[in-house]
Parts: structure tokens; sequence; C-alpha cells
């Protein structure tokens, strides 16, 4: 394809998913590593890996300790586990800002996630076919708008001249296409083997046939990983809020909600997060505790879910954009 | 199904020979010889179902990127919501004066530029330094575990990374923390203006260099092992193997990463400075997004902000063209071929 060809394509042809072929241990040729080197090495590669994991580590398991614990700690984050509690999780989900806002993140990242990705299916095939009538056209269009946008404020009125203040499409349907993910989807279909479609043409199926039952089900690593891309996408999207929704806390996503309450510091309705205003009465759990527990809340499914894709993701990515 | 009956009776994989490229717009008329004539109406009624496939995401786009770029008129007027894009007081150029007499404009041009360099000297070689080193990493287990835990602050949101930070770098967090029990003085690094700019790289490092290396993983797996070792056969050393190998062969990758940065050069994090803008002052934190955001969305002059994001959209088209160009001297493809 022409177009992620001059972006990825000829540089990294060979082998490029998987890792280079190498003896087992090290190659005869290579010399023995010196201490120094190896030690260096180690300890960079484990300060990268701590910088990630310690700071979610610690949010956890504040999120989860007692009210001593975290004022043992001096009132910030808990490295040690001392005294668990899981009171705050109790406070926000008998509270209903956050409670909502979870349900609201989970229906938006849901449908905005099935949008997203019928249309990028749909569209990626629709223009993996060389000399399809018109799909250079469309192709050229849909990649100008990686290259040019109207700009924050036109996109803006645009959505508001459609009525879409306060209203959740304009939470998904702005920013629902991503070209890039289109292009790489493309590339893996444009990838599938020839034969299989060519087979299932001449026993009579047409695209919508073909689409569904030969490419779909051959390139199910590149819709897993688009699914996670849009999806997270939708979990964490927060701008939008700020643009379309910012003012009614009843409509909320969690990622606003950790914004205007952890982030901003403003106070819940009913719960004290801030720490500093006159605690709520009958607040079981120190106000840091529920602070750290909406954090987790918004990690807490990344988390679940990255286990299971990541494999096929870097395999995924590396693979759609190489053959692209 | 005429569908089929039309895709059987026109192979269209019957390839054009390198000598005769088939052109792929303006109909069938215009085929090569050897091609059979097809009209465009056959091919219309063969690509009917691709088209419909195709047709809701244009729309899609249609509505939410090519009504802005026409929308972008607004930076010719005094828009107002009331009377929308037609009926809005049509000014010509009196917002761009006003802006090119604004000094917070050319501050917030400024502080764009300023903070682009810095992450561009000190964000850009992070991810290829860490794909060298996580390549000579040996045990296939411990390199993909890695891996997995470098990729992962990718997939959070900024709001998220910064409440992360906060937690650790901020006046109540961790750091800090630990230097009061210490006794020693704090160091607020969230709310800290002069340091604004190595924060914002900083957190970009974290939440993106470890997905950056990607692309560099697979320029290093690219590389013919056996180059190797005839280098390390005719006595080349590991540094030097490093350097007339390793990186000559990461060139084509990094020049590539180079040109996005480059016509990237003005997109700073846009939410990561709407976010901590109000921590920093926007003396340190404003840029040309968040100017266009503040005067246009918060202030109600839309016209005013339009007119600023035109300015940085047709600098940003500018600047990945003349990437490209630059790309194309160093006889590299860039995003595009020349």
């Amino acid at each position: 394809m022409s177009t992620l060809e001059p972006l990825l394509g000829r540089r990294a042809k060979a082998g490029a998913g998987t890792p280079r072929k190498r003896a087992k241990g090290r190659a005869v040729w290579e010399e023995q590593p010196t201490f120094v080197g190896q030690f260096g090495k180690g300890a960079v590669l484990t300060v990268v890996v701590l910088a990630v994991v310690l700071p979610l580590y610690a949010i956890i398991l504040t999120s989860v300790s007692s009210e001593g614990a975290i004022n043992r700690a001096g009132g910030s984050l808990v490295l040690v586990p001392d005294g668990l509690s899981f009171a705050a999780y109790r406070e926000i989900f008998s509270n209903g800002v956050v409670t909502r806002a979870v349900v609201v993140s989970f229906a938006i990242t849901a449908v905005g996630t099935f949008v997203s990705m019928a249309l990028s299916i749909l569209c990626a095939y629709g223009l993996s076919r060389a000399r399809s009538v018109g799909h250079r056209f469309f192709l050229a269009a849909m990649i100008f708008t990686m290259f040019f946008s109207g700009g924050l404020i036109p996109s803006f009125l645009v959505v508001t001249q459609l009525h879409g203040y306060d209203q959740y499409w304009a939470l998904i349907l702005p920013s629902c296409i991503s070209v890039f993910n289109i292009l790489i989807m493309r590339g893996f279909y444009q990838a599938t083997a020839r034969d299989l479609v060519d087979a299932a043409r001449i026993d009579g199926a047409g695209d919508w046939r073909i689409l569904w039952s030969v490419v779909l089900p051959t390139t199910k690593a590149v819709t897993a990983v688009m699914t996670l891309f849009y999806a997270v996408g939708y979990w964490g999207s927060w701008f939008n809020t700020l643009l379309y929704m910012p003012f009614d806390n009843n409509k909320w996503p969690l990622s606003y909600v950790l914004y205007e309450y952890v982030n901003v510091g403003a106070k819940m309705p009913g719960l004290d997060t801030a720490g500093s205003g006159a605690a709520v009465q009958h607040q079981a759990a120190s106000p840091f505790a529920i602070s750290m527990a909406v954090v987790v809340l918004t990690l807490l499914p990344i988390l679940i879910v990255y286990p299971f894709l990541q494999k096929h993701f870097t395999k995924g990515m590396l693979t759609g954009a190489i053959k692209g | 199904m005429a569908v089929m009956a039309d895709s059987a009776a026109v192979p269209e994989e019957a390839r054009p020979g390198p000598q005769a490229p088939l052109r792929e717009r303006g109909g069938g008329d215009q085929a090569p010889v050897k091609q059979r004539r097809i009209s465009f109406r056959v091919r219309l009624r063969r690509d009917k179902s691709l088209l419909v496939m195709v047709i809701p995401t244009m729309l899609v786009l249609l509505v939410f990127n090519y009504l802005p770029m026409f929308g972008t008129v607004s930076a010719f007027e005094y828009y107002d919501p009331i009377y929308g894009f037609f009926h809005s007081n049509f000014i010509g150029m009196q917002n761009f004066n006003q802006l090119f007499a604004d000094s917070a404009f050319w501050h917030a041009f400024q502080n764009t530029l300023v903070l682009s360099l810095v992450q561009l000297i000190l964000y850009f070689p992070v991810p290829i330094a860490l794909a060298i080193l996580l390549n000579t990493v040996l045990s296939t287990k411990l390199r993909s575990f890695i891996q997995a835990v470098v990729y992962l602050p990718h997939f959070f949101s900024w709001v998220l990374v910064i409440t992360i930070f906060n937690q650790m770098l901020g006046g109540a967090g961790l750091l800090n923390q630990f230097l009061r029990q210490h006794h020693m003085a704090t160091w607020d690094i969230m709310t800290n203006g002069g340091m604004f700019k190595y924060l914002i790289t900083f957190q970009a490092v974290w939440k993106e260099a470890g997905w950056g290396i990607i692309v560099f993983l697979a320029a290093l797996a690219a590389i013919d092992p056996a180059l190797y070792e005839s280098a390390a056969v005719d006595g080349a050393g590991r540094w030097r193997r490093m350097w007339h190998i390793t990186l000559p062969g990461m060139r084509g990758m990094i020049v590539l990463m180079l040109v996005l940065r480059l016509g990237n050069a003005l997109n700073v994090g846009f939410e990561q400075m709407l976010i901590q803008r109000q921590a920093v002052g926007p003396q340190h934190a404003e840029v040309l997004d968040t100017f266009a955001y503040y005067y246009g969305v918060t202030g109600n002059n839309f016209g005013y902000g339009a007119a600023a994001g035109l300015f940085k959209g047709v600098i940003s088209l500018i600047l990945i063209y003349a990437a490209n160009k630059a790309a194309h001297r160093l006889g590299e493809d860039g995003l595009y071929r020349k």
C-alpha cells in the first residue's frame, strides 16, 4: 500500500516481528561482557521498570490502606503494607458521583468502541482493494486530515452548532475515527491471503461475506489491538468533556471526575476528597485514600485488559506497520 | 448475485504489467491497451458494496474534520454563536492584526517553540537508547517483561499520568515526604514554573518513551546479524559495531521519527498544558493550543481563538513540508516519497 510504506515500509522488512535469530546464549564471536557493563545495564533497566511499577504499586496500596497507615506514612503514599481497609471503596461506591461516572465511562467506552471499530473495519476493507472506484480519492481525503485540521475552535463551533453541547454523542463522534488506525487495518486486510479471498469469491461470496467470513477471522490480532486502542482512548477521554460537558457533574465520565476532584481538588459532593475542608461526618476513610481509590478505578480496567492483549499488539502493530 | 457475476467476468486481479501502469481514476476508457476495457458504470456496480462500506467514515470525516476546515472562516469574522458561520460579521484580517500585535500570543508562540526544542533534545534520544539497550538483553523472557512494563503508561490518559506525577513529585507527594522526613529542603517540582519545561518532558518520557521503542526495535531486528559477526571477526569491538552497524541500521527510522517530530513541532502536549496551567501559571504553560482554547472557548472570543488556531495549522503544514524536504535531502523517504 502506498501510504504506510513510506512511513514504515522498506526499512524494516526482514523478520521484524520476531527477534533477530540468535543462538540461545551469546554468539561465539561476541566478547564476554564486562562486569561494569552488565551492572550498569541492569541498573538502568531496573530503574526504568521501577519508574513505572513503583507509582502504580504505591497508589494501589494507598487506596486500600487504613487511615492509620496513611497517617503513619505522613499523609502521602504508603509504600509498606500496614493495615488494610477497603473503606475508601465503600465510600465512593455509596456516593452517587463516582458510581455514576463509572457507569457513564463504561457506556461511553462500549458504545464508542463499537462505533469506531464498525466504521474503521468497514472503511479499511472498503479501501483495501486496489483500483476500486474512488479509493484513491477517499484515501487522499483521509490522509489530508492527518496533516491539516481546522483547529480547535472551528471544531468546537461545528459541534455546538449541531447542538452537541451537553450531549453524549459529542464525547464520542467528533473523535471516533483514527485515520492512522484505519491505514494499519487496511494494510492487514490487503495482506490477507489472496487465495482465500479468491476462493470465497468463486464460491459466490460477496464483499460483505468475504469481510465477515474470510478477512475478519484471519485478522483477529489487529482487531483486538485496534479495539484496545480505541477503548483506551474513550476510557481516558477527558478533553471532549471539558469542551462539551464541563458543568453537569451528573453526566461526567470517570476521567473527568478524576480531573475535577483529585487533580483540581474540588470537593466531591458528600465526600471529602480534598482533605482540606472540614471532614464530612460518618466518613470512614481518609480523604487521601478516597482520592487514590478514584485513581485506581481509572487504572484498573487498563491493567486488567492489558496482559491479555499485550502480546498481540507488539506483534500486531509491527507486522501491520511493516507489511504496510 | 450481480456483483459476483461482474467480478467473475472482469478479473480485477489482472495486474497491469510494469510497463503499463493502470490509471486508477477517470473511468475505464483510459485503461491501457492490454487491459480489458471496463466502463465506469460496470466498475461502480462491481465496487458498490465497497463504496457503501467507506461512506459512513467519510461522512464522519466530512462533518467533524472538513466542516471545521471551512469553519476557519470564523477566523475572519466577529463570530457570534447566534448568527453562526454564515451570518456573523465578516471583518477580514482584523483578528489577525490584533493577534500579531498581542504580546500574549507571541509569548505563547515562544513557549511552544521552547518546549518543543527541549522535548526534541531531551525526549527524542531516549527511545533510541532504550531500544539499543533492550536489544542487548539476551533473555527473551526478561526482554518481553520489560517491554510489557514500559509500554503500559502509553495507555494511561494524561489526567491519570499527571495525577500520578503529583503523588510522586508534588508538594504532598512521595519525594517531598521523604525529604521532609530526612529534614531536607522540600522541592515542589509540580508548581515550579522554571522547571516546567523539564517536568513536561519528563512526563512525556515516562508516558511515551517506552512505546516509542517499538519502531526502533523493529529497525534493529532488521539488521543482518551476519554484519555483526563479520565485523567482530575483523576485530571491531562492541562500540565500533554499534557505531558502524547498529546506528546506520537505524538511520532511516531515526530520520523518519525526526521528520514526524519536526512536523509536529507545534503540538507540545495540549492536554498536559491545559491540566497543569493552573499549577505553574500561564506565563510558563501557555502554548498556542491553550491560547486558542482560553481566548476562544473560555473567553467566548471565537474568531480570535480560531485565528490563533489557523495560524498554528498553517505553520504546521509548512513545517511538515519542510521536514520532508530535509529528509529527501538526506536521502531518506520521510513521510512521503519524493
